[in-house]
């Protein structure tokens, strides 16, 4: 991480109590995102990716409760803040770009409503300045004809321009900090990619910080400055990007960057990489690894206690209990044909 | 900064939406001839004092139960004939499409109040605030409207007041109940999550964000209502409990009318058929209504 951070999270949990007993999606969570920066979280449906998300947004179902060490932002603490003033500062400072781009905008409103109605809520402009911005911002995503295209409905465009006006709708504050879940994921390969490029050239040109989500370890290694793994609610491991696509210390880590083929490295015909079984139950304590039902080095130590985080240096973490000679090892074996 | 543009053509080559509707609610005949029909009964409502060819008060005892003017006996001084009284019929029929329609369009406005308000807070807020809204529509589906109307309008006298008031605090069921599930659906999209994450208010996103998603069905729901307060309005007159005489009230005619069946049929058959004609118009529109706003046929 460069610069000072602009969002500090620090023990962040998420519980649902339910009849059946207390869903514990999200468990102690900590991570920083400085000015300018993309930080990744990935893991598989269900790891708590979308519901940090919401908990950061203070958005959670109405069940949910959000609990947390330590929750800045911008010097904020967001964890104390009330309703009416977080919701200020959605939106305007803080903005989020939702996965559906098809329902994500209203459609009885034209987009032009829409975008205007994100800016006139927090800003004192006339609607004319708003326009204007609208405008400017529809351009600057990549819409030709941006003028004409204010008038028209959400059923008139197609998916990938949908998603353009929801981050244009997202820019229209000029947030400092871009929550993403999930952006491109309804979206085919190819506009996928444009989208993709054109966040972080954005993200760029406005020094943002972003948080992106997704399951895609593609969109990671393409886009990202740091990445968390998430299993099972919780970290298991972090560091910069590079450094952990060359050296996956979690076996979950490893396991997922065999999931992914590579081009020219996987044979033709060779099977995938894939991790046997299924992701823990969430109800309650977990007792040891959450990990160990489906880990190939899980031993008898691993079922007792809580692990926590292995930091190697400031930046890199992982949550197992082989050292990390080990760990290394078995990333090369792992990686050898 | 370099970003690929969408490669699309510089200006929109596409009727616009305007015109696409205009297209759509012309090519619907149904809709079409209802919304004709309507808009002559509502025509005729208004220009009633100037159409009317006599007062429709005015009682002329020589002149009792002159048949219309496309029979024998019939004249152009009274071109639908005369009542009981010796009053003229048309200027009856035309000064009681005002009554007829004035009701409709009261009691369903009263019931959508109610109904909407209440639906909207039970499919948004659920929980505990559905409880008990739901048990509220549940309570109000096992009176029988009838039976609880002629007790209110027994007790409180029958006028056009108490009609109005006792159909539309009734009527709103079928709005709270469609209310409530449009709402339960349209809340759980993602637009109603991504207003709460522009930073809107509880109160902002029900009216502006989700009502405006679910007003299609209560304007087709708004129609039925409509006709079905007319109907019952008729009812209760016909049964001497709505509006009272002398107003000139479709349903009271047919009231009237019907110990002279026999032997002057048309006082019976011209407000009935006047009923028939304004409910089927109502009934047409909203099916129109329904059809137009359908996803499926927009383009």
């Amino acid at each position: 991480m460069i610069g000072e951070p602009i969002l500090e999270v620090e023990g962040l949990d998420v519980v649902i109590p339910l009849l059946a007993g207390t869903l514990r999606p999200v468990r102690d969570l900590a991570f920083a995102v400085a000015r300018g920066e993309t930080f990744c979280i990935v893991g598989e449906s269900g790891c708590g990716k979308s519901l940090t998300a919401l908990a950061l947004m203070n958005l959670l179902p109405r069940r949910a409760r959000r609990s947390a060490r330590r929750l800045r932002f911008a010097g904020t603490d967001l964890a104390r803040l009330d309703e009416r003033r977080m919701a200020d500062l959605r939106g305007d400072r803080i903005a989020m770009i939702f996965q559906e781009p098809m329902t994500a905008l209203n459609p009885a409103y034209t987009i032009g409503n829409q975008l205007e109605e994100a800016m006139l809520r927090h800003r004192r402009v006339s609607r004319a300045e708003a326009r204007d911005r609208a405008i400017f911002l529809l351009e600057k995503v990549g819409i030709t004809a941006a003028s004409s295209r204010l008038r028209q409905y959400p059923h008139q465009l197609s998916g990938g321009l949908r998603q353009r006006v929801m981050i244009a709708m997202a820019l229209m504050c000029g947030p400092e900090l871009i929550i993403a879940d999930e952006p491109t994921t309804a979206l085919d390969v190819t506009i996928q990619a444009q989208i993709l490029h054109l966040l972080a050239a954005l993200q760029r040109e406005f020094r943002m910080a972003v948080i992106l989500i997704t399951h895609d370890l593609g969109i990671v290694a393409r886009v990202a400055d740091r990445v968390a793994v998430m299993y099972a609610g919780q970290i298991v491991e972090t560091g910069a990007v590079a450094d952990i696509f060359a050296r996956p210390m979690h076996p979950y880590t490893q396991g997922l960057l065999r999931c992914i083929p590579v081009p020219g490295r996987t044979r033709r015909g060779a099977h995938l990489g894939s991790i046997p079984g299924l992701v823990p139950s969430l109800m309650g304590e977990l007792a040891g690894c959450g990990f160990r039902n489906r880990c190939v080095y899980a031993s008898p130590p691993c079922a007792a206690g809580g692990i926590g985080l292995v930091p190697l240096s400031p930046q890199r973490a992982y949550r197992c209990l082989l050292p990390p000679r080990e760990c290394a090892a078995n990333a090369a074996a792992a990686a050898a044909p | 900064m370099t970003v690929e543009t969408f490669s699309g053509a510089e200006r929109i080559l596409e009727p616009s939406a305007g015109a696409l509707l205009r297209r759509r609610v012309f090519g619907h005949a149904g809709f079409m001839i209802g919304a004709a029909i309507i808009l002559a009964i509502l025509a005729a409502a208004l220009l009633a004092p100037w159409l009317a060819p006599h007062d429709p008060y005015a009682q002329d005892l020589t002149r009792r139960l002159v048949p219309p003017v496309w029979d024998a006996k019939g004249s152009w001084l009274d071109p639908l004939g005369t009542d009981q009284l010796g009053r003229d019929y048309l200027s009856r029929l035309l000064f009681g499409a005002r009554i007829s329609l004035l009701i409709g369009f009261s009691a369903a406005l009263i019931s959508g109040l109610i109904g909407t308000g209440l639906g909207l807070c039970a499919g948004y807020f659920g929980g505990r605030v559905d409880m008990v809204a739901s048990f509220v529509v549940t309570t109000r589906l096992a009176m029988p409207v009838v039976l609880v109307a002629l007790a209110v309008v027994a007790l409180a006298g029958g006028s056009l007041h108490i009609v109005v008031a006792v159909l539309g605090l009734l009527l709103w069921d079928r709005f709270a109940v469609v209310t409530r599930a449009a709402t339960h659906q349209v809340r759980q999209l993602d637009y109603v999550a991504a207003a709460r994450a522009t930073g809107c208010s509880t109160a902002r996103i029900i009216l502006a964000e989700i009502l405006p998603n679910i007003m299609n069905a209560l304007i087709v729901i708004a129609t039925i209502e409509m006709a079905n307060a007319i109907l019952l309005d008729a009812a209760l007159s016909f049964l001497g409990l709505g509006v009272q005489p002398p107003l000139p009230d479709w349903g009271l005619m047919v009231a009237e009318g019907k110990e002279y069946m026999f032997f002057s049929p048309w006082v019976i058959a011209i407000p009935g058929l006047a009923l028939f004609t304004l409910v089927l118009a109502i009934n047409l529109v909203g099916d129109g209504l329904r059809d137009l706003a359908a996803p499926e046929n927009r383009n």
